[in-house]
């Protein structure tokens, strides 16, 4: 079943790439023209983006370096001890919010310090695997577009952020408990 | 909100970066961070150039209209504000949909390309529309069929069962994507009724039906 899909994820990008040309020419659409009209806006766009992302990235890895993460870990840890959560999952919490790659990596040392197949290690995969990363997502789609003023998104991705944290914590407990 | 996040983590890393003895360390992540804000971008580049053009081909064919129908009603509900058939459904269908299969560097540039398609319907292109806002809340939360960035680090580490963890991470970005639609929903209902203006007068009666009736009385066409 997995590697079905594997497999099949690994022909849908090629399968993707064929078909809309594909189909465009037998629309009559001039593909290539058409092709490098769409692609011109992209370069623009990505550039767009630099100062939010600058921005943004000085930001988070000042806070890593700074040793705050770990003082903000200390404050809930004694709560997540009392429900018998094992604390080592906690930075991901701040993590994965913030930055991908920096949690992506907090990850892969959780699991290769405790095994993929600990509690701990599952609970890391399941936290990694089912959000993705707010920050990240807000500053380069409104960045993109120039929106100043982002009204409630931030606190719903942190919220969904935080269910979701919560809630692979104690389905993994469940389940694997 | 932004403005605050960036302020208390510039603010707070300083304060304890010098508490800790580690203010070296603090400057020079500054610029290490900038740096990566670059490369990021630049890595950008060359997926948005080719995504976009693909997705321009698909649609002056005409597909994205056509995705767009497929699911109307799940993104009707959503986006209750965005006139039926206009491009931005369909950028956000593909923006969804390579989500939902991992193609992480696909949905990217679809998910920008739809946001500039809601632009189009902003009458203050400074502030986000209720629709960008869902449209964000989808994606912050990303539900992933299978995270096979995970399985691939997990089969690298030994695992028994590299796979085991796809059944949890369902439930968890079910969840986790639940709570941002109905979070999303919230702030709606809280929104005073959007001003709708210029080209998209004529286009708000047509959208009216599906729209009363899926948001709720909420901050769905004026």
């Amino acid at each position: 079943m997995l590697e079905a899909f594997t497999r099949a994820s690994a022909w849908l990008i090629p399968a993707i790439i064929v078909f809309i040309p594909l189909y465009a020419a037998f629309r009559k659409v001039p593909v290539y023209e058409t092709f490098t009209e769409g692609a011109k806006d992209g370069f623009g766009t990505a550039i767009a983006i630099i100062p939010h992302l600058v921005g943004m990235m000085v930001a988070i890895s000042m806070f890593r370096a700074s040793g705050a993460m770990d003082f903000m870990i200390g404050v809930v840890r004694p709560l997540f001890d009392w429900l018998s959560i094992p604390s080592e999952v906690l930075p991901l919490a701040v993590l994965r919010p913030l930055t991908g790659a920096g949690s992506l990596a907090f990850t892969a040392d959780l699991i290769h310090t405790y095994g993929p197949d600990s509690m701990i290690g599952r609970i890391a995969s399941t936290i990694q695997g089912s959000t993705d990363t707010t920050l990240y997502v807000l500053t380069v789609y409104f960045g993109a577009i120039g929106i100043r003023k982002t009204k409630y998104a931030l606190k719903v991705g942190l919220f969904s952020d935080l269910i979701g944290f919560l809630a692979a914590i104690f389905i993994c407990m469940y389940i694997f408990g | 909100m932004v403005n605050f996040i960036w302020l208390f983590l510039i603010v707070i890393s300083v304060v304890v970066g010098a508490f800790n003895g580690k203010i070296d360390a603090v400057a020079g992540a500054a610029f290490t961070g900038a740096q990566a804000g670059v490369t990021i971008s630049f890595g950008l580049i060359s997926i948005m150039v080719f995504w976009l053009g693909m997705m321009r081909i698909a649609e002056d064919a005409g597909l994205l209209k056509k995705m767009a129908q497929l699911l109307g009603p799940i993104v009707r509900f959503l986006f209750p504000d965005v006139p039926k058939n206009h491009p931005a459904l369909g950028y956000i269908m593909s923006n969804l949909s390579a989500n939902l299969f991992g193609l992480g560097n696909a949905a990217t540039p679809m998910g920008i390309k739809a946001m500039q398609e809601l632009q189009k319907l902003n009458p203050d292109p400074a502030v986000a529309t209720p629709a960008m806002c869902t449209l964000l809340a989808l994606n912050t939360s990303s539900i992933t069929l299978i995270p096979t960035t995970l399985i691939a680090i997990r089969m690298n580490y030994g695992s028994a069962n590299p796979a085991e963890i796809v059944g949890t991470t369902l439930a968890a970005t079910f969840i986790a994507t639940a709570a941002a639609i109905a979070a999303d929903r919230w702030y709606r209902s809280r929104q005073k009724p959007p001003i709708i203006k210029g080209p998209s007068q004529h286009l708000a009666p047509a959208a009216k039906p599906g729209a009363a009736a899926a948001s709720g009385g909420g901050g769905g066409v004026a």
